[in-house]
């Protein structure tokens, strides 16, 4: 049974200029201790489909379809805040981008980690030696004294794995962590990765890591999901889509991470053109007006293609013999 | 490439007071960094966050007095200068802020905002509505965009509008501060084409600061590498990335994730968290973190110069077994 199964989703917002069809038939799965990693650029949809997870739409926002299925029983679609209340937090917990946005400055690290533990019955002693214990497990060193310390007095880095540890501190099932690397440097990002991955086996969690960073989705995620302006283009393992990427978007992203061009160039590749309007959805392929290997049969609405075993991609391209040099 | 350094940085430090009125202190955000940067070169500062590379730039900016050292622009002190002595430096020497839709007026039009360099520092019959659309087209935005506000930009169009406004003065220079953070990879590369081919069109002088190790190895000319206020390194970006000197800077490279998952890292992890500020350890500031550790870094600084540490490295060279850090 997978942790988090989206199915159909489809996430409207209302706006003076008509609706906006922000998700678009939107499916994949979170297996049990899996670590699955979403990656798109601004604008695919990436906060959207965490906020629909959460129930945390803004007003204008609405699931018209589709199915947000947790641990086989609940669809986080149609829950009531007060059940959804119930899930976030003990069940489902969130890590964001900036670690001192997620932190109270005027109260101790140890205060907020044992109001965090509110629903539990146990003492304050009980619930201190459990906020030592997490932070001794995301290595924060003497860990006893630093419950007195206050946000400021941390680091960057540090800050980031309190916040994970506050996360995890509850055991959830399932972690969205939403770029949580992202405002660290090379170093602590890849320590902060490593932590991650240690701490999702050890409490057995299934994570989904949300990042525009390519290469810490290859290094920390067992499978991926490729999103463009809204929709799924692409998704299957790690090692199945960052090696025999089949959707031309995913060619032309991969072709743009800097970190490929091994060789020193001047000019670095592009991907020229902006995503359409999620206004006025194109009928066919999105990804349609920006593709190298347009042809005509991108102007018909495009279906899910299996490239092999659970890897597949939205692009009729799929399937047929694989072109030559075709992503330049 | 003319041999006059456009700007040159000597000794410089930034210190900032801290504590209360019976400890007072000061800790050093900038400790004395030297380098010049040429015509049409390009200069990357690389360091974490905390490292000293905005207050640097600031400094050099004069939006941040110095405490020690001097900056020399073409030719003419330009530490210490006052309001109105800075401004026609500032005409010659611009900069792009981090944020780039933050750092445009949300109730100026694009139009507006590119030209704003030129009410401020004196329109001398230029025919602004002209002068707007030049440099939209030279960041490589249609004409019709000057009548757009900052909110209806893409990232990236936002970017290219920060570029606008600081070549719009033909300067000499132009700091960029973490000019792709925050960008899309696709788009990144857009704004970095643009500033390589400006450079070379224009023949400006960039210094960029970036923690993006990626970035640097593609746009920049020569490299330093900021730890604590101090460069740790210096050198051609080349020959930095292949063969490391500073265990730092071999750390940095090392921890560069990259999209292929079967990809075996051979990496160099830094133990312990980076000192405070306000308690520099003593000897080579990096020991506490160095796997490469020898007891006379405990105690003595490390020489000067390019590579500022006791035992730079050999081309290769692999971290000793797990040690025992004290």
């Amino acid at each position: 049974m997978s942790t988090l199964s989206i199915s159909g989703l489809n996430v409207f917002f209302s706006t003076e200029d008509g609706p906006l069809h922000a998700l678009k038939d939107v499916g994949f799965d979170v297996p049990e201790r899996r670590i699955v990693g979403i990656v798109g650029e601004s604008g695919c949809g990436k906060s959207t489909l965490i906020n629909a997870i959460l129930g945390l739409l803004a007003d204008n926002g609405e699931v018209r379809s589709g199915q947000i299925l947790f641990e086989g029983a609940h669809d986080l679609a149609r829950l009531s805040p007060a059940e959804m209340r119930d899930l976030r937090g003990p069940r489902i917990s969130t890590v964001f981008q900036d670690p001192m946005g997620a932190l109270n400055p005027v109260l101790s690290v140890g205060q907020q980690m044992i109001n965090i533990q509110y629903r539990d019955s146990a003492t304050k002693a009980e619930k201190a030696a459990r906020a030592i214990e997490m932070l001794q497990l995301v290595r924060i060193p003497d860990a006893d004294s630093a419950l007195d310390r206050y946000p400021h007095q941390f680091s960057g880095g540090m800050k980031q794995r309190i916040a994970i540890a506050m996360a995890l501190m509850m055991e959830p099932a399932l972690l969205i962590a939403d770029e949580p690397t992202t405002a660290l440097d090379a170093t602590l990002e890849v320590t902060t990765i490593e932590l991650l991955k240690d701490l999702q086996e050890k409490i057995g969690c299934s994570v989904m890591f949300i990042s525009h960073h390519l290469g810490v989705i290859a290094e920390l995620c067992d499978d991926v999901v490729v999103m463009y302006a809204g929709e799924v283009v692409e998704r299957g393992s790690v090692r199945d889509v960052f090696q025999n990427p089949s959707h031309p978007y995913t060619r032309r992203l991969l072709d743009c991470d800097p970190a490929r061009q091994t060789e020193r160039t001047r000019i670095l590749p592009t991907i020229p053109g902006e995503i359409p309007d999620l206004r006025q959805r194109p009928p066919g392929c999105v990804f349609g007006a920006r593709c190298l290997e347009r042809h005509e049969g991108c102007d018909a609405p495009q279906t899910e293609r299996l490239v092999g075993g659970a890897h597949a991609a939205r692009c009729n391209l799929v399937g047929q013999p694989a072109q030559e040099g075709a992503s330049a | 490439m003319s041999t006059e350094p456009i700007l040159s940085v000597k000794d410089v430090q930034v210190s900032f007071p801290v504590g209360s009125l019976v400890s007072r202190g000061a800790i050093l955000g900038v400790a004395g960094v030297s380098f010049e940067v040429r015509p049409g070169e390009t200069f990357a500062l690389v360091g974490e966050s905390g490292s000293g590379k905005t207050t640097l730039a600031r400094a050099i900016n004069g939006l941040q007095q110095i405490s020690e050292g001097s900056i020399t622009f073409d030719g003419d002190r330009i530490d210490g200068l006052n309001k109105a002595r800075m401004k026609p430096v500032r005409k010659r020497m611009s900069m792009m802020f981090q944020d780039p839709v933050g750092s445009l007026s949300p109730r100026m039009t694009v139009g507006d905002l590119v030209t704003e360099p030129f009410r401020i520092h004196g329109t001398e019959g230029r025919n602004l509505r002209e002068e707007a659309v030049r440099l939209l087209t030279l960041v490589g935005l249609p004409a019709d965009f000057a009548s757009r506000y900052p909110h209806q930009l893409s990232g990236g169009q936002a970017r290219r509008v920060g570029v606008a406004r600081a070549i719009a003065l033909d300067p000499a220079l132009i700091i960029a501060d973490e000019p792709t953070a925050g960008l899309d990879v696709s788009v990144q590369g857009e704004v970095l084409n643009l500033l390589n081919d400006l450079r070379e069109r224009l023949g400006l002088a960039m210094v960029i600061i970036t923690h993006n190790l990626h970035v640097v190895h593609h746009v920049a000319d020569r490299t330093a590498v900021m730890y604590l206020g101090r460069f740790v390194e210096t050198g051609e970006t080349e020959a930095m990335f292949a063969a490391p000197r500073h265990p730092y800077t071999a750390a940095l490279l090392s921890a560069n994730p990259e999209p292929d998952p079967d990809k075996v890292h051979d990496r160099i992890t830094l133990p312990a968290e980076v000192p405070s500020l306000l308690s520099r350890p003593p000897g080579c500031e990096f020991h506490t973190r160095c796997p490469w550790v020898q007891d006379t870094c405990r105690t003595t600084p490390p020489p000067g110069g390019d590579v500022s540490c006791h035992f730079p490295l050999a081309p290769g060279a692999k971290p000793p077994a797990e040690r025992a850090l004290t």
